[in-house]
């Protein structure tokens, strides 16, 4: 009998400790992997700073500082300036901004608190899908529909009707071309719209009804409630995802290449043409000759790369904020 | 007085709701404006020989077969580049580095790549692909495309694992599963219809993506299913032809539009089902 067991069991536990070998193999193997892929994530983003930073070398050690502020634009001579595609960058996602915050949030308010219960979820569910189209739809559809339409009916008349004020006929002066900043601008505040009262609704609802409620009870009404309470609450997470936005629109390509006519210069009225960073290196990278032209390009877009990164940054310190606190509450 | 002030109150309510109400129908109003135009402009531009067909020089008849050929083959090996390690790069976000300092800083690094500009991540691929290759080629724009894929299915995935209940690791580790058996056969199991939402949201993601594409797969006006040469995908198609000043490439380009949108519009609604049937679980 013991010689039975003896001889079996030795076998046996020798079996045990192989497997239980190459379970620990596996399993640190699928540790580093999982590691490794994490780590990829890093290395891409790594990768892009130097691809670019590299990339930009030559303008940069060519320009300098100077880069920053020249206007100058002229494949020819080979001068490259970036200023006027850092403004209209910057303009263009400025006045989106304008105006698809609060028309965004008007959204929210009208989807959480406004809208007839049966509506609510079709009408949310269809802005969710809206922000995920593509951004090309957009800029086609401002090239073939809104442009001549704006061009031919609207600009005109606006144009003429500012004629005799001292700072608006300036701002709004010009031919009217239909393409340019203010096309571009309003283009992009339709594309980011949909992101924007989608993110801010997700936010109103998690304000807590026990506070509206408590408001309601103190006999507020609803637009009280909504700016003393909601707002309110919900600041750090609308701001959050506003800025979400904004990086959107700063880097956003194909709605504004179509409209923005591609004009490396600052007008001061918004109805001319104009460019973005985004824009210049759509329509000229293929076509850039010359190493200094291709560097020129790679250098705006590490400009472009930095100023996205540091208005995501800082939606995500907003965001992270926001996500604290609501796990704080539900503890 | 009060009287007064009541009135005041309501007159303010009603004035700002009714602005709230105009904001919305302004708002929803121009998005019913662009999908209608689309949905008119691009069907009266679809026709069988869109399947069929080459783009077309201006002037003759064509279809877009060789860009929507060019667009499913880049997407495809995009999504089977960067989902494994989207997922693998999750997991271990949520399995093993949930605390550790690491995983905030590839958190964070990975939100920035989210909404990144995508392109810079064309011309990261520009650098890193066709400078080196010395031509633009089908591979590099596939690479353009994973690096897009990554950063959504990283996000996905990891919210989705860290939805799976401890108790589920628990029991698993206490019949002496090792971990890496856990985290395949029960989280990731437990995980599936998200983490499938995540992959689908990801090619709903790069299927309407231009920029990255402009200047590493460029365009390619014939069939090809080189992946070494330049190869047509619609969105590229539908820039250069929405840009050219010929009425066919117009209507070519507004069915483009459309088979994009569709594409999109479906892989979203796929991924609202799948997140539907998680709930439920």
């Amino acid at each position: 009998m013991m010689t039975y067991a003896a001889a079996t069991a030795n076998p046996m536990r020798g079996a045990v400790d192989a497997s239980l070998k190459r379970f620990a193999r596996t399993d640190a193997r699928f540790r580093y992997f999982t590691f490794g892929a994490a780590c990829l994530v890093l290395l891409v983003f790594t990768g892009i700073i130097i691809a670019l930073g590299n990339g930009a070398w030559l303008a940069i050690r060519t320009f300098g500082a100077g880069f920053l502020t020249s206007t100058v634009w002229n494949p020819v001579t080979e001068k490259f300036g970036a200023l006027p595609a850092i403004y209209g960058t910057l303009i263009t996602s400025a006045l989106a901004m304008l105006v698809a915050v609060p028309v965004g949030i008007g959204i929210a308010i009208f989807l959480t608190e406004l809208c007839p219960r049966p509506l609510r979820r079709p009408v949310g569910i269809a802005i969710e899908l809206l922000a995920g189209i593509p951004s090309i739809i957009y800029g086609i559809w401002g090239l073939f529909v809104f442009a001549p339409f704006f061009q031919q009916t609207i600009q005109p008349w606006i144009i003429a009707s500012v004629g005799d004020i001292p700072v608006l006929s300036s701002l709004l002066a010009g031919p009217p071309y239909g393409i340019g900043i203010f096309t571009a601008s309003l283009i992009l505040s339709i594309m980011i719209l949909p992101f924007i009262s989608a993110v801010t609704r997700d936010v109103f609802e998690t304000v807590p009804p026990m506070l509206k409620e408590a408001a309601y009870g103190l006999g507020c009404t609803t637009w009280e409630v909504t700016k003393n309470v909601v707002l309110p609450y919900a600041r750090s997470g609308v701001v959050g995802g506003g800025m979400l936005a904004l990086g959107r629109a700063l880097g956003e390509t194909m709605a504004v290449t179509f409209v923005i006519g591609n004009a490396h210069r600052i007008a001061v009225s918004v109805f001319a043409p104009g460019t973005t960073i985004s824009a210049s290196i759509a329509n000229e990278f293929t076509e850039a000759l010359g190493d200094l032209y291709v560097s020129s390009l790679v250098a705006i877009g590490l400009i472009l790369f930095v100023i996205t990164f540091l208005v995501l940054a800082a939606a995500q310190l907003m965001l992270r904020g926001l996500e604290a606190r609501a796990g704080g509450h539900s503890q | 007085m009060n009287r007064a002030l009541y009135m005041r109150r309501r007159r303010r309510n009603r004035f700002f709701l009714a602005l709230c109400i105009a904001a919305a129908a302004f708002g929803i109003g121009w998005l019913a404006l662009i999908l209608g135009t689309l949905l008119v402009q691009g069907f009266a531009g679809l026709s069988p020989t869109l399947f069929t067909l080459m783009t077309p020089p201006p002037g003759s008849n064509g279809g877009l077969a060789n860009a929507i050929l060019g667009s499913v083959i880049m997407s495809a090996l995009a999504v089977v580049v960067g989902t494994p390690i989207g997922i693998f790069a999750g997991t271990w976000l949520a399995e093993y580095g949930r605390h550790a300092r690491f995983a905030v800083l590839v958190r964070f690094v990975n939100d920035i790549l989210l909404s990144a500009p995508s392109i810079l991540v064309g011309l990261f691929i520009y650098e890193l692909f066709v400078l080196h290759m010395g031509h633009f080629s089908a591979i590099a724009g596939a690479a353009a495309l994973a690096v897009l894929v990554i950063p959504v299915v990283v996000r996905t995935t990891e919210n989705m694992l860290l939805l799976v209940p401890n108790t589920l690791r628990e029991a698993a580790a206490a019949l002496g599963t090792p971990r890496s058996f856990v985290i395949r056969t029960v989280t990731w199991r437990a995980a599936r219809a998200g983490i499938v939402t995540g992959v689908l949201l990801a090619i709903a993601r790069i299927s309407g993506e231009t920029a990255p594409l402009l200047f590493t797969a460029l365009n390619n006006q014939f069939w090809n299913t080189d992946l070494n040469a330049p190869m047509a995908s619609l969105p590229a198609v539908i820039f250069q032809f929405a840009m050219s000043p010929y009425e066919d490439w117009h209507r070519l380009a507004w069915a483009g539009a459309l088979l994009i949108t569709f594409a999109v519009l479906s892989m979203s609604i796929l991924a609202r089902i799948f997140e539907a049937k998680r709930m439920t679980q």
